[in-house]
C-alpha cells in the first residue's frame, strides 16, 4: 500500500520508498525511514498534495512523490 | 579563526548570524530561506573571527544545489569549529544531524535554539544531560531576542582553541567495518575533515565526493560498492538507510533522556490550518489576503505619489524658468531632479509599503502554505509547488528568486522555475504597473496587468513543458509552524531590501537620467530612436520610448522614469494615450530581465540558460504587448 491510499487522520508506518537512491535519500532526510509513523493530516483539493505528520514534523508531499512511499497500517 | 553555522533549515541560523553582523542574512519563516554563504568578521574575546551563515541542510547528503554548499564548504574550507543550530521543538530531527556533524572531527557547540518555542509547548529540557551524553557544550538560546548569543560563542571560542574534537558517534558493527574497510584507500586522499566522515560520506553514495575521492583512488568506487553489496546483504535495506535509520536511533534515544513533554493547550496558532489551508476556505482567504495586499500598496503608494509628483514638477519648471535657457547645463539639471524624483516620487512610496507586507508574509509561514494550495495548479504549467518560492520572491527582486531555485532538486524544474520568475513583476517594475497604468488609467487596469501577466506566464509555462516534459515527481517541502513575526525583523529586513534601492539603484536612475538629458542634447537618442522605430510602429507606441527601453535593462525602472527626460514632461498623460501606457508597460513587465538578474542566471544555469530565457523574454514580450494592443484595436 502507498500513501495516496490511506484516508486522513490515519497512522501508517513506513515500510520503504520505490524511485531509486535518489528518491529514498531525500526521503530519508525527512524522517520517511523503515519503522517509522507518519499521519495524514489533510490533503489539498484538486488532486493536490498531502500534509503529513512525520515523527513531529509536518511535511508536505505532491502526490507524484507520496505514491512512492510504502506503508502499512499499524495494528 | 573560522566559526560555521550549520544546522536544519528554518532553525534560526540566520537570525543568529544577524544579531552579530546587522541585518545581512535573509531571514524568514520558510525552509530554504538561505541559499549561499554569507561572511562576516565578529569580535570574540578579543579574536577576530570569520563567521559564516549556511543554507540550511537536513543532512549532508547534499540533495539540491543549496545543501551542495554545505557539504563543499565543510569539504573545501577548514573551520575550526561548528556552531551547530537546532530547533529545541525538533530536537530529535536536529540531533541525527548533530551526529553527522560530529562525525567531522571539528570542534563542535550545540545550540538549542527557539527556546521561547519549546516553553509555550510545554516542552523541558535537559541541557546539562544532553551535554554530558554528547561530550560537547550544549547552550540554549533565543535567537531572535538575542538571548544566549555572546555565551554560545564564548563557549566556541573555547573549544576551537583546545580544538576540542567530539567522540563520533558508534554505529552497528557491519556498518563501522565497512567504514574500516574503506579507511587505507581514504588515507591516500586530503580533506579538512576526519576520514572517518569520508567514509561515511562515501558509502553513503555522495557523488561529488566519490569523484573527488577516485581522482585519487580509483579502485574506490569498486571497494564501496563490495561494501553496499555486503551491507545489503546483511541488512536488507541500502548503507543510506541503513546508517539514516541508525542516527535517528540515536537520536531518539538521546531525546528521550533529556526532554519531558508537559501536557500543552491548543491556542488559535494551532488550528489557524483548518481556515488557512480549508479546501474551500483556504482559497478565499488567499484571494483576500492577495486582494489586501494590492489595494495597501496601491493606497499608500498613490497617496505619497500625487503630491510628490507636483512638487518635483514645480520644482523642475521654476528651475529651469531661472535658468532662462535650454542650454546644456539646465537639462543635465532638469535631468537630475527627474532621476531623483522618479525614485522619491514613483519608486519608493511603492517599495515602502510592498517590502513590508511581503516581508510579513514571508516570517509569519504564510509562504508554504500558498505553495500547498497552489501545488496542482503549478503542475499544470509543468512546476510543482515548490517553484511558488522563487515566483513569491520575485515580486520583490528577481535576483533572490533566481538564486532561490537552488532549493529545488531537479535541474529541469530550476531551469523553468528560473525562467519563468524573471517574468514576474519585480518591485522595480511594480513602480512602473503602479506609478504609470494604477496612476494615470486606475487601479482595476493595473490589477489587469498583474493577472494578464500570471496568465501569460502560465501559457509560457504550458508552452515550454510541451517541448521539456515535467520529470521530477513532485513536492517535498517541510511546513513551518506560524510566527508572530517580531517588528525588529520585519523592519529590518525591509530596510535591507530598500537600502539596495537607494544606494545601488537610484543612483542609476539619477545617472540614467543625466545621460539621457546629454544624450537628448545632442540628438544622439534620435539614433536610437529610429533604429528601435519600425519596433515602436509594431507596438503603437510613440517613437521617443526606444531609448528608454534600452536603458531599462540595466534597472526596469529607468524604462520609466527616463521617459520624463524622453518627453520633457512628467505628466504622463499628456503625452501618451492609455492604450499605450498599457501596452509600453506590459512590454516592460516581460521584456529582458534587468543586467544584474542576467548575471545571476548565468551564475545559477550558465550561459546558454542565460541568452535562451533573455531571447525568451523578448519574444514573449513583444506578443504579449501585440496581443494586447490588438484587443484595444478591436474593442
Ligand atoms: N520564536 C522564535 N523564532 C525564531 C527564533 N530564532 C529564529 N526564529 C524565527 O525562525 C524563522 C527562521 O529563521 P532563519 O534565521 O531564517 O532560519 P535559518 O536557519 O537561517 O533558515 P534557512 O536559511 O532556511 O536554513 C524566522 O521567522 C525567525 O524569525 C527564536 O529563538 N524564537
Ligand atoms: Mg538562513
Amino acid at each position: 500500500m502507498n500513501l495516496l491510499e490511506v484516508n486522513n487522520g490515519n497512522w501508517v508506518r513506513v515500510l520503504g520508498v520505490a524511485g531509486g537512491i535518489e528518491m529514498e535519500r531525500r526521503l530519508a532526510q525527512l524522517g520517511f525511514l523503515p519503522g517509522n509513523k507518519v499521519r495524514i493530516i489533510r490533503s489539498a483539493p484538486f488532486h493536490g498534495p498531502l500534509l503529513l505528520d512525520v515523527e513531529g514534523r509536518e511535511i508536505v508531499l505532491g502526490r507524484g512523490v507520496a505514491i512512492k512511499v510504502i506503508v502499512e497500517y499499524l495494528s | 579563526m573560522r566559526f560555521a553555522l550549520i544546522g536544519q533549515p528554518n532553525c534560526g541560523k540566520s537570525t543568529l548570524f544577524n544579531q552579530v553582523a546587522g541585518y545581512r542574512a535573509e531571514t524568514g519563516n520558510f525552509a530554504g530561506t538561505t541559499v549561499t554563504f554569507t561572511e562576516t568578521k565578529v569580535r570574540v574575546l578579543g579574536d577576530v573571527v570569520e563567521l559564516v551563515d549556511l543554507p540550511g541542510t537536513y543532512t549532508l547528503l547534499a540533495t539540491n544545489p543549496a545543501e551542495r554548499v554545505v557539504l563543499d564548504y565543510l569539504i573545501e574550507k577548514p573551520v575550526d569549529a561548528i556552531i551547530n543550530v537546532v530547533d529545541a521543538t525538533h530536537l530529535v530531527q536536529g540531533l541525527t544531524l548533530t551526529l553527522e556533524l560530529m562525525e567531522l572531527g571539528r570542534p563542535i557547540v550545540l545550540v538549542i535554539n527557539m527556546m521561547d518555542e519549546a516553553k509555550r509547548q510545554g516542552l523541558k529540557l535537559d541541557g546539562e544531560a544532553l551535554s554530558q551524553l554528547l561530550g560537547i557544550p550544549v547552550m540554549p538560546m533565543i535567537a531572535t531576542r538575542g538571548q544566549g548569543i555572546r555565551e554560545a560563542f564564548a563557549q566556541t571560542w573555547h573549544m576551537a582553541r583546545k580544538s576540542t574534537i567530539p567522540t563520533p558517534p558508534a554505529y552497528r558493527d557491519e556498518i563501522e567495518q565497512a567504514i574500516l574497510a574503506l579507511k587505507s584507500e581514504i588515507d591516500k586522499t586530503e580533506f579538512p575533515v576526519s576520514r572517518r566522515a569520508i567514509g561515511i560520506k562515501l558509502l553513503e553514495g555522495d557523488p561529488t565526493l566519490t569523484d573527488q575521492v577516485g581522482r585519487k583512488v580509483p579502485a574506490i568506487k569498486n571497494l564501496v560498492q563490495t561494501q553496499w553489496d555486503s551491507l545489503c546483504h546483511q541488512s536488507s535495506v541500502q548503507a543510506v538507510w541503513l546508517i539514516a535509520s541508525e542516527r535517528q536511533k540515536l537520536a531518539r534515544e538521546l531525546t528521550e533522556k533529556v526532554t519531558t513533554q508537559e501536557k500543552m493547550r491548543l491556542t488559535l496558532r494551532d488550528r489557524l490550518d483548518d481556515y488557512l489551508l480549508h479546501p474551500f476556505w483556504g482559497y478565499v482567504f488567499l484571494l483576500a489576503i492577495l486582494a489586501l495586499f494590492f489595494y495597501g500598496v496601491y493606497g499608500f503608494g498613490s497617496w505619497l505619489e500625487a503630491p510628490l509628483l507636483n512638487f518635483f514638477n514645480n520644482l523642475d519648471a521654476t528651475v529651469l524658468n531661472a535658468l532662462h535657457s535650454n542650454g546644456l547645463l539646465a537639462q543635465v539639471i532638469s535631468g537630475a531632479i527627474q532621476g531623483i524624483s522618479g525614485g522619491l516620487a514613483i519608486v519608493l512610496p511603492y517599495l515602502l509599503p510592498f517590502l513590508i507586507g511581503l516581508g510579513f508574509l514571508e516570517d509569519i509561514g504564510y509562504l508554504t502554505r500558498i505553495a500547498f494550495l497552489m501545488d496542482s495548479l503549478m503542475h499544470r504549467i509543468g512546476l510543482h509547488g515548490k517553484a511558488i518560492v522563487p515566483f513569491i520572491l520575485g515580486y520583490g527582486c528577481n535576483v533572490p528568486a533566481i538564486m532561490s531555485t537552488r532549493i529545488m532538486e531537479d535541474k529541469r524544474d530550476r531551469f523553468l522555475s528560473a525562467a519563468l520568475s524573471t517574468m514576474i513583476p519585480c518591485a522595480a517594475r511594480l513602480a512602473v504597473i503602479f506609478g504609470l497604468v494604477a496612476f494615470y488609467v486606475g487601479p482595476w487596469a493595473a490589477l489587469g496587468i498583474y493577472l494578464y501577466n500570471i496568465f501569460v506566464i502560465a501559457l509560457t509555462g504550458k508552452i515550454i513543458t510541451h517541448f521539456l516534459p515535467e520529470d521530477s515527481p513532485g513536492l517535498i517541502l517541510e511546513m513551518p509552524v506560524y510566527r508572530l513575526p517580531t517588528l525588529k525583523t520585519v523592519t529590518a529586513k525591509a530596510w535591507f531590501r530598500i537600502r539596495e534601492f537607494i544606494f545601488e539603484a537610484w543612483p542609476v536612475l539619477i545617472i540614467g537620467s543625466i545621460v539621457l538629458a546629454v544624450m537628448n542634447f545632442y540628438s544622439v537618442t534620435d539614433y536610437i530612436n529610429t533604429a528601435l522605430q519600425p519596433f515602436n510602429w509594431l507596438l503603437g507606441l510613440p517613437k521617443q520610448v526606444g531609448t528608454p527601453l534600452v536603458f531599462g535593462i540595466f534597472r526596469k525602472e529607468l524604462s520609466m522614469i527616463m521617459l520624463a527626460q524622453a518627453f520633457g514632461t512628467t505628466n504622463y498623460a499628456a503625452v501618451m494615450t492609455t492604450q499605450q501606457m498599457i501596452v509600453f508597460t506590459v512590454f516592460v513587465v516581460f521584456y529582458i530581465p534587468c543586467f544584474a538578474t542576467m548575471i545571476s542566471i548565468r551564475n545559477e544555469l550558465g550561459s546558454k540558460a542565460m541568452w535562451a530565457i533573455t531571447g525568451l523574454t523578448v519574444l514573449v514580450a513583444t506578443l504579449a504587448a501585440l496581443l494586447v494592443r490588438v484587443v484595444f484595436l478591436i474593442v
